[in-house]
């Protein structure tokens, strides 16, 4: 589904190196995981992925169900079944939330050349949708993200994407900032939205996410290259040793 | 020096000397002519104003001031339903800056006495007598408004509007502009008797030069609410003033929405006389190219515990320009006065501009006053978030836009107008996205 092959990027306005050549393969259906220390590129990946401008390219290919993913504007990578959930959502005073949702679900709908969605049936499934996720009426009519606390500002991502119904879901360090029974809270909404058709990457710096999301392969990148692949005793190894002797047994002497 | 201020002084004489040139005051009875008479007065000795004084220093008056007005050619709206046209109202038409009865409904709404100000004028003696010029004679103070003075006294057609119950329907004053070289002068007065309530609405485009002056006396608990829209027929040039003093707990919310248009000065000059009095003034422009528009605000707190907001909101595209000049003043006695005011531009491009003068001048020690301003573009983050939830990057502009106008646009207090105001708001947005 999602195919990443040697994908090298740079910043944009500096010459400095974040992805030296990552090769990545989701099949539909699957939860991967991503681990790595701070600083190694996993939030880089997941930006270049979504289209966030301040990258550049330098070689390599990404693409999801064979399109070129790297070619499309941000919204039609969106409509193309890719979905980002932020580490950071982003406030947005003065717009609703219900209307931003709205906006987005139908925006989808046009592109796909599906007719908008009447306002009946969209309250009917936001209000079942938020439901499950714990989002009250008040959040819905709040400006998005606006005052939110960290952890409803990550169900909020997760409502957009059971929203949305994504065919390939990107989580980056969803679990940061969360409490536990939060963290439970926004891992039952992603475990819902697991599927036959449907990939998950789940970027995250610690293993306890993967405690309620459980991953089938794990990848641990280190300095913008994916160092070790494995199942999901990886990231039990990483909890209990670290993610020093891992890196360093991977590096080239 | 003197020799230059001389000059300055001879020059600006020349030029009102021209405007005033052939032009008699109408006529009337005694008491408009008294106001016109002392009108003209003040004015041959304030001169209209030129692009040296201070107060226009970010707009250029000659147009405004010039003999003659410059040709304007009509819009045409091609079907699009003119502003508040599904609502119950008592529409006061003005074509080319004359009352036209034809057009109009009937003047008659209960609580409410409504006349038109040149049929009152030729009586010898008015309740109007009390407010026309008065106010705008206050407003003089520190800063000259000659403008506002010449309307004063060449104004020969406007509402006269004495308030003194609920109004069931709101007023809606609709300006038509017909010929190509009008020069419009409209002077308005209103006064609410205390607890008294009324909406007012001011739309079109009324001529090639228009020139309003609104002055607004707010009883004791009396509310006014005034909503404007102007645009978005382009080569209009447009003066207004509205003068207003507040009794105690009068309530006073006026909101502009400005599109298109060469040039707009919409001056305020608001004055809280009484406890607890609210005035809130506030503004959305929105302008693509060869627009330059200006909100000029002075608010006056002459009397405890009052509040005034002024909140200004400009979106500007492709070298237009937008002004704002606002003060807060706060006299010794107005101790615990609650004074905000706020102004900023969204700029789209880097050949818009933003010109800004907040002023606050406080001599009471308890008070809370603030004053905020900000120039930006559109924040990428956010447009990339829209982005990225499959918006479009033009719709997820205009919905950014949208939000930055909100703050503004929440000081319409009845939703039918602001649904209206913000509907052609996002119509104007649509027709004007980048290619």
């Amino acid at each position: 589904m999602l195919e990443i092959n040697d994908l090298h990027v740079k910043l944009g306005d500096e010459d400095i190196a974040i992805l030296k050549g990552v090769t990545l393969s989701v099949a539909p259906g699957t939860v991967h995981a991503i681990m790595g220390p701070n600083g190694s590129g996993k939030s880089t990946l997941s930006y270049v992925l979504a289209g966030r401008e301040g990258y550049e390219v330098t070689a390599g290919t990404a693409t999801l169900e064979g399109a070129d993913l790297l070619g499309m504007e941000p919204e039609e990578r969106a409509a193309a079944g890719l979905f980002l959930a932020f580490q950071y959502p982003v406030e947005i005073p003065g717009v609703g939330n219900m209307t931003f949702l709205r906006t987005a679900v139908n925006a989808q709908r046009r592109a796909k050349g599906e007719e908008e969605m009447s306002s009946g049936a969209f309250l009917k499934l936001v209000r079942e949708k938020a439901a499950g996720l714990k989002i009250d009426a008040d959040m819905l009519k709040r400006p998005v993200n606006t005052g939110f606390s960290g952890g409803e500002k990550k169900r909020n991502e997760i409502l957009q994407m059971a929203m949305l119904e994504p065919k390939m879901c990107i989580l980056d360090e969803t679990d940061s900032g969360l409490d536990v029974d939060a963290m439970k809270l926004v891992a039952d909404g992603v475990n819902a939205l697991r599927s036959e058709g449907r990939g998950f990457l789940v970027i995250t710096h610690y293993q306890r996410l993967l405690d309620h999301i459980r991953p089938d392969v794990v990848h641990i990148m280190s300095d913008g290259r994916i160092v070790k692949t494995g199942g999901p005793d990886l990231a039990l190894e990483v909890e209990t040793q670290g993610y020093g002797d891992i890196v360093d047994a991977a590096e080239p002497a | 020096m003197a020799g230059r201020r001389e000059q300055i002084a001879r020059a600006r004489a020349e030029a009102t000397g021209a405007r005033l040139a052939g032009q008699a005051l109408p006529s009337g009875g005694a008491w408009v002519t008294a106001a016109r008479r002392e009108a003209l007065a003040r004015l041959q000795a304030l001169g209209l104003p030129d692009r040296r004084d201070e107060y226009w220093k970010y707009t250029d008056p000659t147009t405004l001031s010039a003999a003659e007005p410059i040709a304007a050619a009509l819009f045409d709206l091609k079907g699009e339903p003119p502003m508040f046209h599904e609502m119950d109202r008592l529409r006061v038409v003005f074509v080319d800056g004359v009352f036209d009865p034809a057009a109009s409904d009937d003047l008659a709404l209960a609580g409410v006495e409504i006349e038109r100000l040149a049929t009152a004028a030729a009586a010898d003696i008015h309740w109007a007598r009390d407010l026309y010029g008065v106010l705008e004679a206050r407003g003089q103070e520190p800063v000259p408004r000659s403008l506002a003075t010449h309307n004063t006294a060449f104004a020969e057609d406007g509402v006269l509007i004495r308030v003194t119950g609920r109004t069931e329907k709101p007023v809606s004053l609709i300006y038509l502009h017909r010929a190509e070289t009008s020069d419009a002068v409209l002077h308005h007065c209103i006064r609410l008797e205390p607890g008294a309530e009324l909406t007012l609405m001011e739309n079109g485009a009324g001529a090639a030069r228009f020139s309003s002056v609104l002055e607004v006396e707010v009883g004791e608990g009396a509310r006014f609410h005034h909503v404007r829209a102007q645009g978005r027929d382009h080569e209009r040039r447009t003066h207004t003033h509205i003068f207003a003093r507040l009794a105690e707990r009068g309530v006073f919310k006026s909101f502009t929405a400005t599109v298109n248009g060469r040039l707009v000065r919409n001056e305020a000059f608001l004055e809280l006389l009484g406890r607890e009095a609210v005035a809130h003034v506030a503004g959305t422009a929105v302008g693509d190219g060869d627009f330059h528009q200006d909100d000029t605000v002075f608010v006056t707190h002459a009397a405890e515990s009052c509040e005034s907001r002024q909140v200004f909101k400009k979106v500007l595209r492709n070298g237009a320009v937008g002004v704002f000049q606002g003060k807060i003043l706060v006299t010794a006695e107005a101790q615990l006065t609650d004074g905000y005011q706020i102004s900023q531009s969204l700029l789209l491009d880097e050949d818009s501009q933003f010109l800004v003068k907040p002023e606050l001048e406080i001599y009471a020690d308890d008070v809370k006053c603030s004053h905020g301003s900000t120039s930006g573009a559109i924040d990428p983050v956010q447009l990339f978030y829209l982005r990225s939830r499959g918006v479009p990057e033009n719709e997820a502009q205009g919905l950014l836009v949208l939000a930055f106008l909100a703050e503004a646009l929440n000081e319409i207090e009845d939703e039918r107008l602001a649904a209206d105001i913000r509907n052609r708001l996002e119509a104007w947005l649509a027709r004007h996205r980048p290619a």
